[in-house]
């Protein structure tokens, strides 16, 4: 019983289910899911829990890249909001440059934003990994212009685009009831799973996180795993880029996917992971950012404005970083002792 | 309490989860005297020290200090260096982003202001009075690990303490250092100061401390004027076993015998590196062990790094088997069946926070490629084999390495390189900081390899043990070689002169 | 060396300045425009393209941009501007407040500020004009617009700008005035602070919480938009006589478009081509006239999905 608290996971999974306990207390219809029909004619699923896994997606596939680059590289992209602008604007060029939306040109559009990602994922990871300079330092640099780049491959232009066949994206696929985000988001865990198993990528970045001497002198080379972290966190950000383009049907240059960087790190940090590198859990980092979802989703539903939900988080940060803090930790065990040593001596008595 | 008695421990108790670290220890300290603190890995010395020093809580047990009539309570370091207790400990655990000055005075003034030239001239005279090569402006990360610990020694004196407890001082120190040390120590006694030593060298016990108290699981074995107990005696009470010190491996007879190797495996020559080493020329045997010996910072660990290719190699060439190789990285060697188990343990050798098994694991992973990763199984079956095999103490292969003894992380560096098996494996200063029993096995265990065939190079700052090992020695001086001893010359006369450069015969 | 390196760079930025004091020589009509960023908005790009299309050399003007969606960096461009001796500083300011001490100095240099989009908290006597929107007056048409519609029952989602931003406070406050008078029913009031995505996820809780409604306010395109997202997924049909009534401000082309497919029913327009009343202005002060008033309300309309042409997209649309 103890080991099951002990362990990092813990944390976010107690998180979720307190959240989660919470509404059912107070609205137990919050659970509540129906099938119903989209105005397309198609069978979709609606209700709270299926919001919270379709907006929750983008934040879930950030996560993977940025537990990553935190393992191995001891810091956090802070650009990957201005870089989903670009990944984003790249997509809505690409597609709303062609005569007519296809699944083709989607298709190459996004791909072209993956490498269009992964190159600003490169420039950043370069930065980090070749010149040394801190990662939120180094990605301040695109922190601050990305959103200009984003809005100067489309010339500053305004689109809307609502062609069904790229709205699927981030909405539904006729005859799948599952909002598409979260497939996708299903497909990269798969992915990032069968990445992790298949290749030492878990046991470097932990490495070169913890001890970059020992890793060299163990013939690893940190100066490409971290650089290689970047590109696959660009990776992650060129997919949230799609979603996030197909779901408000156009681009806002100064304000898509605004302040998810925060969220990302955030998401990390919920799932216990160290801030400063070294060992991670990315399942972890995954129910951090859905706890997140929840909290949000939640805070909408009692009309708390999207304005304070930044208040919010920060007071379950607060709680859940002082709570796995293993002075409290300690205190709080010793409590439980002494209660159960009361209780045994009354029974004795 | 006695007149002369600075310190008092009784009964002292400690637990952690699963595990009882003191049981009832009491420890007895007084005025000026240097006492000996003995013991294997995890007889329970770093505890009692923590505990006196307020990093642990004591569970049960009473502290009485000099001048108290009640029993004392520690709570914090703080507490401690309030009480006039202060530490050195093995590990440094200065800043070292900040001055020599700085840390020697940082948390150690009353009120926020400080007078920064008052200090650095007070902190200039300390070291000069020590003898300590170090300038009070100095960055501290840019002296030697040697001058660190002797700034946190000097840090210490300063702080104006009845309760000197040096944990592993001499660990990093090369025997100029440590015998200003011992001064310094002497020194420390005649004006009244009470030294607990914590140290694995026995020559050190021997030259300079009064009394011995002996650790063994936790439990205190007994209090001993040293003229009562001789090393054989002592060996014994740490390890709880007869045990004939020296003589043991001596009489193994597994020492190479020249005649069988005249193939080299591989040849140096005039290899050079930027660490700032003169071009040497060095060759490897087949299933001999070689050494190199030399002072602290003579350039031993940078000849070998430099073949590892763990320094930028600048001039020269290595040769396997008559074949030149390329060795610009690491992993070049490692691909070449080269092994290196570096100098310093914490910061180039454990990945503190993973596993025993993933550390175990690490190098033969990285061999086989990025692509390629060990099941599960696997790993279990490999990290099972060495632990069993080099009788590696830890509660299970998911324990994190950083929570084994000094000498069991050693053990899990060793069965890394082991697991690769290596064709040539270079041990820098294996056996630093480990407890005698694990000292032992790692001597016995080179030689086991060596005799399986595999080339060994053994490197050690204790000459006793590159004596008893090696069967070839290098000799460094300023970062030159100076001189290769072997077969009836391997005695410890010939070396001292070789490494200060005298005659030769 | 330090010291000396310092040295040559404030020599070298001493010339410059001297340098950047000649000129003037060509007739041209000197300005410095301060703007807020125009990645901001559809409203703000279209705003930035009307001033780069009117201040130009044919036109007679030598005009310098400068963008910042931080009072601080906007009142220390004005300084620049000053500096470097514009005749005129036209100024859409990021926050109202704080603008006192650098106007004076503008006054001082014999520099004209006139005010655009944007009003300030700062004594009249400092500027010569302000061209602006009446947020209110928008809202106020939008909500009589509603109002006429004459539905059975009002149960309105209201989405609302960034809390505090004068558009936020014209728009909100008209919708507030008649649902309390004329007892609309307000389903929900919250901010999505302009976004898109922000918009989707709280219409998305109502209707998850199952809460009837039948009007969605948004105070920008880009929430309506996100809106109609939100009730697309969930089977609720809405536009010229659908479940729902959906309206949105700016008039941003494709909402227009949107209009004129009949996916929405109304967008109240807030007009960003302001650069030709500024011209106007300006000439007027070079004859030595003053303006006929000092605080210009642009014409603004509200479009009706029933009554919107396709003349009307290209026309209006931004």
């Amino acid at each position: 019983m103890t080991k099951i608290f002990k362990r990092q996971i813990f944390i976010p999974i107690a998180a979720m289910l307190a959240l989660l306990l919470f509404n059912l207390i107070i609205d137990p219809s919050f659970f509540h899911i129906s099938l119903t029909t989209n105005n397309a004619g198609d069978p979709v699923l609606s209700g709270n829990l299926i919001s919270i896994l379709n907006n929750g997606s983008e934040l879930a596939i950030l996560a993977l890249g940025m537990t990553l680059v935190t393992a191995a590289s001891g810091g956090q992209d802070i650009s990957v909001g201005a870089t989903i602008a670009i990944a984003g604007s790249v997509v809505l060029k690409i597609v709303c440059g062609a005569n007519e939306v296809s699944v083709g040109i989607v298709l190459v559009a996004f791909l072209v934003a993956c490498l269009v990602s992964m190159a600003f994922g490169a420039f950043n990871g370069a930065l980090v990994s070749i010149f040394k300079i801190q990662p939120m330092v180094a990605t301040l640099i695109l922190f601050t212009a990305g959103r200009s780049i984003a809005a100067w491959i489309n010339n500053n232009a305004q689109i809307n685009i609502s062609d069904p066949k790229f709205t699927y994206i981030a909405e539904f696929f006729p005859g799948l009831p599952i909002p598409t985000p979260f497939l996708i988001t299903i497909l990269c865990f798969i992915i990032m799973a069968l990445f992790m198993k298949f290749t030492n990528i878990g046991l470097y970045s932990q490495a070169v996180g913890i001890n970059e001497n020992s890793s060299k002198l163990n013939g690893i080379n940190p100066v490409f795993i971290k650089f290689l972290t970047f590109v696959i966190l660009g990776l992650c950000v060129a997919v949230c880029g799609l979603i996030k383009v197909s779901r408000s049907r156009g681009i806002t240059y100064s304000s898509i996917a605004e302040n998810i960087e925060m969220d990302a790190i955030l998401a990390v940090a919920l799932g216990g992971n160290a801030l400063g590198g070294g060992k991670f859990n990315m399942t972890a980092s995954v129910i951090g950012a859905y706890v997140i979802q929840i909290l949000t989703t939640t805070l909408y539903k009692y009309n708390i404005s999207s304005a304070a939900l930044s208040a919010y988080k920060a007071i379950v940060v607060i709680v859940l970083v002082v709570i796995s803090a293993p002075t409290v930790r300690r205190k709080a065990k010793a409590v439980t002792d002494k209660i159960k040593a009361n209780f045994a001596r009354k029974e004795v008595a | 309490m006695k007149e002369n008695v600075v310190l008092e421990m009784k009964n002292i108790h400690k637990s952690f989860p699963g595990v009882r670290a003191l049981q009832n220890v009491d420890f007895t300290l007084c005025e000026g005297e240097i006492h000996a603190l003995m013991g294997e890995n995890g007889a329970g010395k770093s505890t009692l020290i923590k505990i006196l020093t307020g990093v642990y809580e004591k569970d049960e047990g009473q502290i009485f200090l000099k001048g108290k009539d009640k029993a004392v309570v520690i709570r914090s370091p703080q507490d401690a260096q309030k009480l006039g207790i202060s530490t050195v400990y093995q590990e440094i655990t200065l800043c070292p982003n900040l001055s020599v000055a700085e840390n020697m005075y940082i948390g150690r003034t009353s009120g926020m202001g400080m007078n920064w030239k008052k200090v650095n001239k007070d902190a200039e005279e300390i070291l000069k009075s020590l003898d300590i090569p170090a300038k009070a402006t100095q960055q501290l990360g840019s002296c030697s690990i040697a001058v660190q610990q002797m700034v946190a020694i000097a840090r210490a004196v300063d702080m104006d303490c009845k309760v000197l407890i040096l944990d592993e001082p001499t660990s990093s120190l090369d025997d100029q250092e440590v015998k200003k040390l011992f001064k310094l120590m002497l020194d420390l006694r005649s004006r009244g100061v009470g030294i607990i030593f914590v140290t694995h060298f026995l020559d050190q016990v021997y030259e300079v401390c009064d009394k011995i108290t002996v650790l063994r699981d936790g439990q205190l074995v007994g209090e001993y004027e040293i003229k009562d107990l001789p090393r054989v005696k002592l060996v014994s009470k740490m390890l709880g076993k007869e045990f004939d010190d020296t003589t043991e491996i001596k009489d193994s007879s597994l020492i190479y015998d020249k005649e069988d190797a005249k193939d080299c495996v591989f040849e140096v020559e005039g290899l050079s590196s930027n660490a700032g080493i003169k071009p040497f020329d060095f060759s490897v045997k087949k299933g001999e062990v070689s050494g190199f010996a030399g002072l602290l910072g003579s350039g031993r660990s940078e000849c070998v790094r430099a073949i590892f290719g763990a320094d930028k190699v600048v001039g020269g060439t290595v040769k396997k088997n008559g074949k030149v190789i390329k060795i610009t990285k690491p992993i070049n060697a490692m691909k070449n069946g080269i092994g290196y188990l570096p100098e310093d343990r914490k910061r180039d050798g454990i990945v503190g926070d993973l596993s025993v098994r993933e550390n175990i694991i690490l190098a033969l992973q990285v061999l086989k490629g990025f692509f390629k990763p060990l099941s599960k199984a696997e790993a279990d079956k490999f990290a099972d084999e060495y632990i069993k095999l080099l009788d590696i103490k830890t509660a299970s292969a998911d324990t994190p390495i950083k929570s084994l003894s000094g000498g069991n992380q050693q053990k899990v560096i060793l069965a890394r390189w082991l697991l690769t098996h290596p064709e040539y494996l270079i041990l820098d200063e294996p056996t630093r900081g480990i407890d005698i029993g694990t000292k032992v096995d790692i001597q016995k265990l080179v030689l086991k390899l060596a005799s399986e065939g595999m080339s060994v190079t053994f490197i050690s700052s204790e000459t006793d043990e590159m004596l008893r090992t090696c069967s070839r020695l290098v000799v460094m001086r300023d970062r030159k070689m100076v001189g290769e001893i072997s077969g009836d010359d391997l005695n410890q006369s010939k070396i001292m002169s070789t490494i200060a450069g005298g005659e030769n015969k | 060396m330090k010291k000396i390196l310092a040295i040559v760079l404030m020599a070298v930025m001493a010339l410059g300045l001297v340098a950047c004091g000649k000129g003037k020589d060509d007739g041209l009509i000197k300005v410095g425009i301060i703007n807020n960023d125009p990645n901001e908005s559809g409203y703000r790009t279209a705003n930035d393209k009307s001033m780069k299309d009117q201040f130009t050399k044919e036109n007679g003007y030598d005009a310098s941009f400068s963008y910042s969606l931080k009072n601080d960096e906007q009142i220390a461009a004005a300084q620049k501007f000053i500096q470097d001796e514009v005749d005129y500083l036209l100024l859409s300011a990021a926050g109202t407040s704080g603008w006192d001490t650098v106007l004076k100095d503008a006054q001082k240099a014999g520099i004209k500020v006139i005010l655009f989009d944007r009003t300030i908290d700062a004594d009249a006597s400092l500027y010569e004009a302000s061209i602006v929107s009446d947020m209110a007056k928008e809202g106020e048409t939008a909500v009589a617009w509603l109002k006429g519609q004459n539905l059975k029952e009002y149960n309105i989602i209201h989405l609302q700008g960034v809390m505090g931003s004068a558009a936020q406070v014209g728009r909100s406050g008209a919708l507030d005035a008649t649902a309390k008078s004329d007892g609309w029913n307000i389903v929900k009031q919250q901010t999505a602070e302009w976004s898109a995505e922000k918009a989707q996820q709280i219409v998305q809780s109502v209707i998850d919480a199952k809460t009837p409604f039948n009007v969605i306010y948004a105070e920008n395109d880009d929430m309506a938009k996100g809106a109609v997202a939100a009730l697309d997924a969930a089977g609720i049909s809405h536009g010229v006589g659908k479940d729902v009534v959906i309206m949105g401000f700016d008039c941003n082309k494709w909402a227009l478009q949107e209009l004129l497919n009949k996916n929405w029913n109304y967008d109240g327009q807030c007009n960003p081509f302001q650069a030709s009343y500024i011209h106007d202005i300006i000439q007027k002060l070079e004859k030595g006239e003053s303006p006929a008033q000092k605080t210009i309300i642009l014409d603004e309309k509200g479009f009706d999905a029933a009554t919107i042409t396709a003349d009307d997209v290209e026309k209006y649309g931004i």
